[in-house]
């Protein structure tokens, strides 16, 4: 057992399952001598070499659609997008190629990608350094999407997505990169695709969150709690496939639901979460569903002022939480 | 060293002795005679989408009449089940080259429930089956060449002598997918063929409104690749153009751009009036530049082709349709229970006959969460 950074699980996670499958190759742009704009590829061009660490153009559709040949042709890629805000370029080739490829193939053939990209602000990372591209992806039948909060989640899901015979997008939460420590276990253990984690258990209100946000909704628990408000908190760890059951339990145990996320309000992937809520759990709730969301501005803005104004903060989850608990 | 201006076409010249035709490139009597019934049966196969269509027996077509000649010729000297092909909605004599059977292309007009395509789910002319290592593909144009050139780069990492050829029309070329994607085969001199089969026509835009440059060739000069320019009524040229190019990516020395000046014999698709676009003169001159007849002419000069040789041939071709498209027609369609599979490798379909999806469910019915968790993927 070790104690580690986030990006060190991620690094390591990567290293380990390169010396256990040859076919794993690491794409992306500086992800070679540089080891990545944020380091999680640091020392894997030296352990493996240029040919399994490769440093791309700078061509983002290039970087999916060649993992998605390389797939065809029996490779693992793990391709890096630098920021997921700059995964854009390559939307066409991840939505109409490889969400779609064994579909539309009648199960044929099959795209074992896994797409790494950091997301999430409150990193002064602005418009085009901070966006949750999450909704987006989660969309799409075909794809899995994939963001861990911890270090030790973030091992055991990373195995899986590299090791998972599907396309997966593998989002990593930058400002936890450093922030976060954790445990994380030598051994060789994995975590399901498709299953949430309650992550503190509470009876009056169920938080529903992931990535920065779920540690967001952790240290709110710990704000209620010393309020008297005992909170549950569900990582959601998978967001396609979601598991439904156990946050549904959660919210048919609390009658309460609270669910956070960091991007934009209208249309986010908690919109699905409390629509599912509300047409599932309908006759457990004891109040409105209740949303704390980034604001509906076009991204986050550089001045730290407005980067805190927009960031949904443990201060902003409890006081939504509170509110819900005296409903 | 990349040629930075591509030369004009080639072209093969005739023998001074006629009945040596194609000796020059290695080809034999009978590799020519079995290139002109490839053809011959790729034009009838495409013959009878049309009238298929026009019969109102399959909703949409969209095919490769007048593209016959290059793509016969650059295909021939493919390995088959050894190279990859990376094809386009246009490469019905391409793919029946490279193995694909008249059977497999009327099974993709039919949509039926065996199609290797695609079980019937995409529409006419998206081919791929995987025992051919021909790559299943989209509707959005030359995204493909990225996954050609995805292949090639593995094949070059496992140090294979897998060559890829991949298609696309001049039009697709303007997309960034072509830039990004030659621009890594030329980075890392990948063992992959890029060949644009120029109709003139991006649907109804001419190429003087697609392109800055007459010849799409000229742009592999920016990838430090050739650029290769070939007459697609020329089957011979086609082929030793499609010959070099694949040497030239088994030895290793990388990537090749052929551009095929071709002819579209047909409307876009049989959505398409091509009438209101292209000027009566057009379409006639069109006509003079139908690969068949002038292969069919040189065969004949060569002593290569008698009557006889081509009533059988002929014949033959129109038994191998008539045995594909009423073969192909008498097959099931898919079973729209089948609809949901092939989403995940080991998830569960979706529950589309849940009534969570209708809309007519209410609490306590019971919801799909247990499913998702319990259940064995299926596939």
């Amino acid at each position: 057992m070790a104690v580690m950074t986030f990006i060190e699980s991620v690094r390591t996670t990567l290293a380990q399952e390169m010396r256990r499958d040859d076919s794993i190759v690491v794409l992306g742009e500086d992800v070679g001598k540089k080891g990545g704009v944020f380091l999680a590829t640091d020392g894997l061009y030296d352990e493996f070499g240029g040919d399994r660490v490769l440093d791309t153009p700078l061509s983002e559709s290039m970087i999916v659609g060649v993992s998605i040949g390389a797939a065809v042709a029996g490779l693992r890629p793990v391709p890096e997008i630098q920021f997921a805000d700059f995964i854009f370029p390559a939307f066409n080739q991840i939505l109409s190629e490889a969400a779609r490829m064994r579909f539309r193939s009648n199960g044929a053939f099959t795209c074992p990608i896994t797409l790494r990209a950091p997301y999430g602000g409150g990193v002064h990372g602005a418009l085009y350094h901070s966006q949750s591209v999450e909704a987006f992806f989660a969309h799409i039948p075909g794809l899995k999407v994939v963001i861990p909060s911890t270090p030790y989640d973030a091992r055991g899901l990373l195995r899986t997505s590299i090791r998972d015979n599907d396309p997966v997008l593998f989002f990593e939460h930058k400002k936890m990169y450093r922030s976060v420590r954790g445990d994380v276990p030598d051994d060789d253990y994995t975590i399901p695709i498709g299953q949430a984690k309650v992550t503190r258990e509470g009876t009056d209100v169920t938080l529903i969150a992931y990535g920065l946000m779920a540690q967001y909704s952790l240290e709110a628990a710990e704000l209620l709690a010393s309020d008297g408000v005992s909170a549950e908190v569900v990582d959601v760890r998978t967001l396609r496939p979601l598991d439904g059951e156990t946050l549904l339990a959660s919210v048919r145990k609390t009658g309460k639901a609270v669910v956070v996320y960091e991007d934009n309000r209208f249309g986010g992937y908690g919109a699905e979460i409390a629509a599912i809520v509300a047409e599932e759990a309908f006759e457990s709730l004891d109040g409105p569903i209740v949303r704390v969301t980034g604001p509906d501005v076009p991204g986050v803005p550089y001045n730290h002022v407005l980067e805190d104004w927009f960031m949904p903060n443990p201060e902003r989850i409890a006081e939504a939480a509170r509110r819900l608990a005296a409903y | 060293m990349a040629t930075t201006k591509p030369a004009p076409a080639a072209k093969s010249e005739t023998p001074a002795d006629p009945t040596t035709l194609g000796a020059d490139v290695g080809l034999t009597k009978d590799d020519l005679l079995e290139m002109y019934r490839l053809m011959a049966v790729a034009r009838a196969v495409d013959e009878r989408m049309w009238i298929l269509n026009r019969a109102d027996k399959i909703p949409f077509v969209i095919s490769g009449q007048g593209h016959e000649g290059a793509q016969v010729g650059l295909a021939y000297a493919l390995k088959k089940g050894h190279d990859w092909m990376v094809p386009y909605y246009r490469s019905v004599a391409s793919l029946i080259t490279f193995g694909m059977s008249p059977r497999e292309i009327m099974l993709a007009q039919f949509a039926r429930g065996v199609d290797p395509s695609s079980g019937g789910r995409q529409m006419p002319g998206h081919y791929g089956i995987i025992e051919r290592n021909i790559l299943s593909v989209s509707s959005p144009v030359a995204t493909q060449l990225l996954h050609a050139t995805g292949i090639a780069w593995a094949s070059k990492l496992k140090k294979t002598d897998v060559v890829t050829i991949t298609y696309i029309g001049e039009g697709s070329s303007n997309q960034g997918d072509f830039h990004e994607g030659l621009n890594f085969a030329g980075v890392h001199n990948l063992p992959v063929i890029y060949v644009v089969e120029n109709n003139g026509y991006a649907i109804s835009v001419p190429m003087a409104l697609q392109s800055a440059v007459a010849d799409i060739a000229i742009r592999g000069a920016g990838y430090n690749m050739p650029g290769v320019i070939i007459d697609g009524i020329d089957v011979l040229a086609c082929y030793r153009a499609g010959r070099e190019a694949i040497d030239r990516a088994r030895r290793g020395e990388g990537p090749t751009l052929i551009e095929a000046k071709v002819t579209r014999l047909t409307a876009h698709s049989s959505d398409d009036q091509q009438t209101k676009y292209r000027t009566a003169e057009d379409l006639e001159s069109g006509k003079d530049r139908d690969p068949l007849p002038v292969f069919r002419d040189q065969l004949r000069a060569a002593g290569m082709l008698d009557d006889e040789t081509e009533a059988n041939m002929v014949a033959e071709a129109r038994k191998v349709v008539e045995d594909a498209t009423d073969w192909a027609e008498a097959q099931a369609d898919p079973d729209p229970a089948t609809a949901q599979r092939h989403v995940y490798a080991d998830l569960p379909p979706a529950r589309m006959d849940d009534p969570l999806w209708t809309g007519v469910r209410f609490i306590g019915d019971g919801g799909p969460w247990g499913v998702l968790r319990d259940s064995g993927g299926e596939g």
